[in-house]
């Protein structure tokens, strides 16, 4: 059983540069799909092959079980939205949305209950007369929706659609681009670079990094389960944890020699054996911060710390503390009714503390990686 | 009520020196012109004074209308083909990389470091029944040994579009360079081929370049006489022509005003019409936008 688009040891390069890496990819029928990275990734290089804008030097393009790598892109069964919208100045709202139908010579009956159809999904019935430049940003996105949509593609093609526009017009967007996906039940490729867009709206993601594809998963897998610091650290923030196997305690976990800290005990997925070098992803909302050592320590790491920065958020409090050379991230919510006490200030001594289970495994560790977090573990001996 | 008076008065008063300059130079010589027309003539090339309708009889000369037909034809003709010849070029140019874009134009600019007489009088040479076009297109079997490719209306047109051709590429190329290519793209994406999205959507987006480069080659060619003066016989004479001979041969000030003041009203209407033409289609939405910004 294939699957319903398939991109098969695809490769591409601009002069020197290497845009996209053997990049395989296989997206379901009606699934929302994303490609997350940060700019440069490659993961518009991979939309626009699929949208035939770009040919690849190596690999193919399948859709449906059809060959498309060398069809120009009016004969592909895709539509994109652009990151600009792209849409046609020189028309009207109406004129932009019935374009597809008009350049395929359609009766104009069909045209006119098509646009009306489309003019509906996307609430716009009053604004039909109206060129571009005289709707909003938000109102532009749904037109350039309803003009992709009313080709009926196989596939709807989203370049970073939400980044022209503000923050709460995004968040509204996204809801909308959801309930618009439940609607036509077509299938989403989604290119972002927000990992919140991603995690949001994604049945599953593909996270691509420097050309290559570094992760596929549901949201959850991708957060919870990275396979590499790079997605780690670019999805999220977390807390890198160098050290060495020590020894097997209760087959399923493994003590951890990091340098600096007392032994931590972590679950072992990967069957590290002892003398193995662990490299250890922890997020900071799964790590705690008290005064008094936590009374259940049954498989928690206990780590005494002194707190080095506060930055309050609302929802939630970011501390960062140090042990040793290490610089660790904990993100804490408050409660007063559960904790009504004062809350924990800059300099204090404090104990950290985080379940043997909530701390992950990597299979890849790049130094580099720690860039991508909000502020480096290692931020030297301030 | 202030609030819309006082960018009235602000708008009269930045347009007033362009407004000046106009009357000066264009509306007045144009009003002496028609005025010139209605005044009897002397026999030294001078205008006697009163007034006379005489002179007008120039205009009911048995051959003027063709020669009015041929004008208006040739300039059309001159017109078309430059468009046609330009849009590509303009287009070409823009989605060219910075420094062919830098060499090429530079290639459209370079003829008018040469006097355009000399241009002229090269085209004589060249198309000379012993130059080298002739030679060559009839060893190439294109042309028959007696062919002449001077002296008459298509050598004219051929050197009027190779003198305007400049003029309707650099407004179609600086509008080709702003235009949003990417939406050649989204043409292409949503089913449409590539001569399609280009007629629907490259087009109308430099529709206002279009204008400007037919205005710009339509109407000097109008007053061509230079060219067909070199290049064509007297089969190909145009109004220009016609103007040349009565000031320079007749020395009739008053008859040569009257064909000019015919041809300033040829060329007035166009315009006349394109103007109407913009205010309807861009009129109301910039009006609308204005109310908006109040």
């Amino acid at each position: 059983m294939s699957a319903f688009l398939r991109f098969d040891g695809v490769s591409k390069r601009y002069g020197a540069v290497r845009a996209v890496e053997d990049c395989a990819l296989e997206i379901e029928r009606g699934e929302f799909y994303s490609l997350l990275g940060p700019s440069g990734c490659g993961k518009t290089t991979l939309l626009r092959i699929l949208a035939g804008f770009e040919r690849p030097d190596t690999g193919r393009v399948l859709l449906d079980g059809e060959d498309i790598t060398e069809l120009p892109p009016n004969r592909r069964k895709v539509n994109t939205i652009f990151q600009n919208y792209a849409l046609f100045p020189h028309l009207t709202v109406y004129e932009n949305i019935a374009f597809g139908l008009r350049v395929a010579r359609r009766p104009s009956a069909e045209i006119r209950a098509e646009v009306a159809r489309m003019l509906a999904l996307i609430q716009m019935e009053d604004q039909a007369g109206k060129r571009p430049d005289q709707i909003s940003g938000g109102q532009k996105q749904r037109v350039a929706i309803a003009r992709a949509l009313i080709n009926r593609p196989s596939v709807l093609l989203l370049d970073e659609p939400l980044a022209a526009l503000d923050l709460k017009l995004r968040q509204r967007m996204l809801i909308e681009l959801d309930q618009i996906h439940d609607e036509v039940g077509i299938t989403f490729l989604y290119v972002t670079h927000d990992q919140g867009e991603a995690m949001s709206l994604s049945d599953r993601i593909a996270v691509m990094n420097a050309g290559r594809i570094e992760q596929i998963g549901r949201p959850t897998e991708i957060y919870e389960s990275p396979r590499s610091s790079f997605v780690a650290a670019f999805i999220g923030d977390t807390n890198f944890f160098e050290g060495v196997g020590v020894e097997a305690v209760n087959g399923d976990y493994l003590r951890v020699a990091v340098d600096g800290l007392p032994p931590l005990l972590c679950f072992n997925d990967k069957r590290i054996p002892a003398g193995g070098r662990v490299s250890l992803s922890v997020r900071p909302e799964k790590m705690h911060l008290s005064r008094d050592p936590p009374a259940d320590t049954e498989r928690r790491n206990v780590v005494a710390a002194t707190v080095e920065d506060v930055i309050y958020l609302g929802s939630h409090t970011r501390y960062w503390a140090r042990v040793g050379r290490h610089r660790v991230a904990v993100q804490q919510q408050h409660s007063r009714y559960l904790l009504d006490e004062r809350p924990i200030t800059w300099k204090e001594r404090v104990w950290l503390s985080w379940h043997a289970d909530d701390g992950y495994m990597l299979e890849q560790y790049r130094a580099a990686d720690e860039g991508l977090l909000s502020l480096p573990s290692a931020g030297g001996a301030a | 009520m202030t609030a819309r008076n006082r960018p009235r008065r602000f708008e009269w008063a930045v347009t007033a020196p362009s407004f000046l300059w106009l009357l000066l130079f264009f509306v007045a010589p144009t009003a002496i012109v028609f005025a010139i027309a209605l005044k009897p003539a002397d026999r030294f090339g001078g205008i006697q004074p009163g007034w006379t309708l005489e002179t007008l009889r120039v205009l009911a000369q048995p051959g003027l209308p063709a020669i009015l037909a041929r004008t208006f034809r040739l300039s059309a003709l001159t017109t078309a083909v430059c468009l046609l010849l330009a849009v590509p070029t303009g287009y070409g140019i823009a989605r060219a990389g910075p420094r062919w874009r830098a060499a090429l134009l530079l290639l459209i600019i370079v003829p008018f470091w040469t006097s355009f007489l000399i241009r002229v009088f090269a085209w004589q040479v060249l198309l000379h029944p012993d130059g080298p076009v002739r030679r060559l297109l009839t060893a190439a079997g294109l042309a028959a040994p007696d062919a002449l490719l001077l002296y008459n209306e298509r050598a004219v047109l051929l050197v009027m579009v190779y003198t305007h051709l400049p003029f309707a590429i650099l407004p179609i190329y600086a509008a080709a360079e702003k235009f949003d290519f990417r939406l050649l793209e989204a043409a292409r994406d949503l089913g449409a081929r590539a001569g399609v999205a280009f007629a629907r959507v490259f087009l109308p987006g430099i529709r206002r370049a279009l204008l400007t480069a037919t205005l710009m080659v339509f109407i000097p060619a109008l007053g061509s006489y230079v060219i067909p003066d070199l290049l064509g016989g007297p089969s190909s004479e145009m109004l220009g022509n016609k103007i040349a001979q009565r000031a320079l041969a007749d020395r009739n000030l008053p008859q040569a005003s009257a064909l000019s003041a015919l041809l300033t009203l040829a060329v007035l209407a166009p315009m006349f019409a394109a103007f109407l033409l913009q205010r309807r289609r861009g009129g109301a939405p910039a009006g609308a936008a204005l109310e908006a910004a109040r």
